[in-house]
């Protein structure tokens, strides 16, 4: 098991730069996730931790030695990818056999067969080891591509999006067993995805990714609700959090779109300063007394829940509200927030300004 | 309905079929010309119109590959009496075979040496061509190569003028350097011939295996080259199959090249068979014998890796 740190790592392809000095610590038996948008330089940086790719600056740190230079066999990590993670023409029993016949292990026939038989069972696979791949299922192909990860009980557990080309049930299933398996394990894992629920729902620590650099790293309640600024804030919850430009007057918001006063609590930016006021659909309350007035858009569905989008001075907001609530399109709505709630970015850096 | 055919389907269904017909009668008629040629009594070979049915008969082959001369003086009854049935089949077309002085030894024509050095030259050629042609391919794919295209193309250029035009410059530098007239010459000059080719269709089906393979090889604890062997070469098999049927072909029916540079040592079937028209009337029937077995092994060659040629040439190497 180890530690891994990344210390200001770039790379660059070409004229395209994936990563600007990125400094990552992921901490021995964490459940790391990298989190961002397609191109933000999660895949990178896995593939920089898998000696893949080769840092253009700065070192890669496993275990406090330096292992920047080490190939990709010596660094003892396993990756799981998203697709074409297995051998064709071999079976699954070939497919996790494989990684151990390789030449700087040194296991005997029955170690290895011991091995494959407990990673087998582990994964509920057994009754497919002798199947050829190109005859399995995406969810067992993936059950297969984690086995073949932990046959060699390597060091750390690399997955680039291992659950994104599985369908929803799937996904929920195998992220659960995953989490098991990194509790049963106790091995470092780092974990890409764009899908912040299994950022949120997984991780340990989570680090939001955005254009080549890490913007911000914490455990998932941090990310949640103290996000370091509005692209944070924006990239988990869904829906995403409403931020709605105004002024902080004293104890008051004052929403530019509609003119709507609103209380805060504790505002940690100046009097008359021009903020971003940023509300989670959670703490947006419906209510006939509530001080600011609009018009129900949208309404959807979620069972549970019923997610409002609601029209106020030509902004969009959206609320979370009980199945419950019996509420129309295009109905008049009187609305609030929790004032306790409410964060307040810097409108032209995105900021938290609560943080700084 | 499914499985029921409109009369639509069914006429066009009839008219693939019959222009399948056509395309074969008109590719096979060559074959069986030769074929049939070569089993035919010399007298019946050159008949206008052409004889269809006659008796076959083995003699073209056994002229093949034997030395002859034209009989002055008919044999004796003994002689001939005394001759094996191959050798009752020359004296009858009006020629003897030529033995050794001393030691009786039948002569040999010299086609099965000329058919070995083919089948040397071309199978040697092919292997070096493909698996050279492989790993250059392998590596323009995988690893980023300054001026990649240009070098591509700079290969590709190689087979941008007709070999003939090299054939004379060509002659002249293997006379200095000794390669005139020995296997490894025309070894080289195929495998060079053939390996632009190669790394241009091994390129194309490289590129189409995911690299995510490999580096799961590499993480795996293997080497580059381990993961080479292991995970990318039986990917590629298919598509090197393909290649190597193409550049065998180009290898063993090579002309110009083959006539120019060989005379004695290493001279290969294709400048050998038309010789024989050359020396006294020509015997259809002997070179027809001699192309209907220089056929063969190209057929067989084909066969053996049809699956793969067929999947090849339609350059879907890997399901996705």
């Amino acid at each position: 098991m180890a530690d891994i740190a990344l210390e200001g790592i770039s790379k660059k392809f070409g004229p395209n730069t994936a990563l600007r000095g990125v400094d990552i610590d992921i901490k021995d038996g964490e459940f790391f996730v990298l989190l961002g948008q397609t191109g933000a330089g999660k895949t990178t940086t896995l593939r920089v931790i898998a000696g893949l790719e080769k840092p253009d600056t700065g070192r890669v740190m496993i275990e406090g030695q330096d292992a920047t230079n080490w190939n990709a066999a010596e660094r003892d990590v396993a990756l799981v990818l998203q697709q074409y993670s297995l051998y064709p023409r071999l079976t699954v029993r070939g497919n996790l056999e494989f990684p151990l016949k390789s030449k700087t292990q040194n296991f005997t026939p029955e170690e290895i067969n011991e091995r494959v038989e407990r990673a087998a069972e582990t994964l509920q696979i057994t009754r497919l080891l002798d199947r050829k791949v190109e005859r399995l299922s995406g969810g067992e192909m993936q059950r297969v591509s984690i086995g073949r990860a932990i046959v060699r009980n390597p060091r750390v557990f690399l997955m680039d999006e291992p659950l994104s080309a599985l369908d929803a049930n799937l996904r929920d299933v195998l992220r659960v067993e995953l989490k098991k398996l990194h509790h049963d394990l106790g091995a470092t894992f780092v974990f890409v995805t764009h899908d912040q629920v299994e950022a949120m729902s997984m991780g340990d620590k989570i680090g939001v990714m955005n254009k080549g650099k890490l913007v911000q790293v914490g455990t998932p309640d941090e990310i949640y609700s103290k996000p370091l600024n509005t692209f944070v804030a924006r990239s988990v919850g869904t829906p995403p959090m409403n931020l709605l430009d105004g002024k902080l007057e004293g104890d008051v918001a004052v929403i530019e779109a509609g003119g709507h006063r609103l209380p805060v609590n504790e505002p940690t930016a100046k009097d008359g300063q021009a903020v971003c006021f940023g509300i989670r659909p959670e703490d947006v309350v419906i209510a006939p007394d509530a001080p600011a007035k609009g018009r129900v858009f949208d309404v959807e569905n979620h069972g549970v829940i019923k997610i409002l989008t609601i029209e106020a001075g030509g902004e969009h907001i959206h609320a979370t509200v009980s199945a419950q609530m019996k509420i129309g399109i295009d109905d008049p709505v009187n609305f609030g927030w929790k004032p306790e709630k409410v964060l307040f970015f810097d409108p032209q850096t995105g900021l938290n300004l609560g943080l700084s | 309905m499914a499985g029921v055919r409109t009369p639509r389907e069914t006429w066009t269904n009839r008219t693939a079929i019959f222009a399948v017909f056509v395309a074969l009668v008109i590719m096979l008629t060559p074959i069986y010309w030769i074929a049939a040629t070569a089993f035919k009594p010399r007298n019946l070979a050159t008949t206008i119109p052409p004889t269809v049915a006659f008796t076959p008969e083995v003699s073209p082959f056994v002229k093949l590959f034997t030395k002859r001369s034209q009989l002055r003086e008919q044999p004796t009854q003994e002689e001939y009496d005394a001759a094996p049935w191959w050798e009752k089949m020359v004296f009858d077309g009006g020629e003897k075979v030529v033995r050794n002085r001393k030691t009786g030894e039948v002569r040999s024509s010299g086609y099965g040496d000329r058919f070995k050095n083919s089948l040397i030259v071309s199978i040697i050629s092919t292997l070096v061509a493909v698996s050279m042609g492989t790993l250059t391919a392998y590596g323009f794919s995988r690893f980023k190569v300054k001026g990649e295209d240009d070098w591509l193309f700079f290969i590709l250029s190689t087979r941008m003028l007709p070999p003939v035009v090299v054939a004379i410059p060509m002659f002249l530098m293997y006379r200095v350097v000794g390669l005139n007239d020995t296997h490894m010459g025309l070894i080289i000059l195929y495998t060079a011939f053939n390996l632009s080719f190669a790394v241009w269709i091994m390129k194309g089906f490289i590129d189409e295996i995911p690299k995510e393979y490999e580096e799961a090889a590499l993480v795996d604890g293997y080497t580059r080259m381990q993961a080479f062997f292991k995970v990318v070469l039986p990917e590629a098999l298919t598509g090197m199959a393909a290649t190597a049927v193409l550049c065998f072909i180009t290898a063993w029916n090579e002309y110009a090249f083959a006539l120019i540079m060989t005379n004695r040592n290493a001279q290969t079937a294709p400048p050998y068979i038309p010789s024989q028209v050359g020396s006294g009337l020509p015997d259809w029937t002997v070179i027809a014998a001699g192309t209907l077995l220089f056929l063969i092994p190209v057929a067989i060659f084909t066969f053996l890796l049809r699956n793969h040629l067929l999947r090849g040439m339609s350059f879907g190497a890997i399901r996705k």
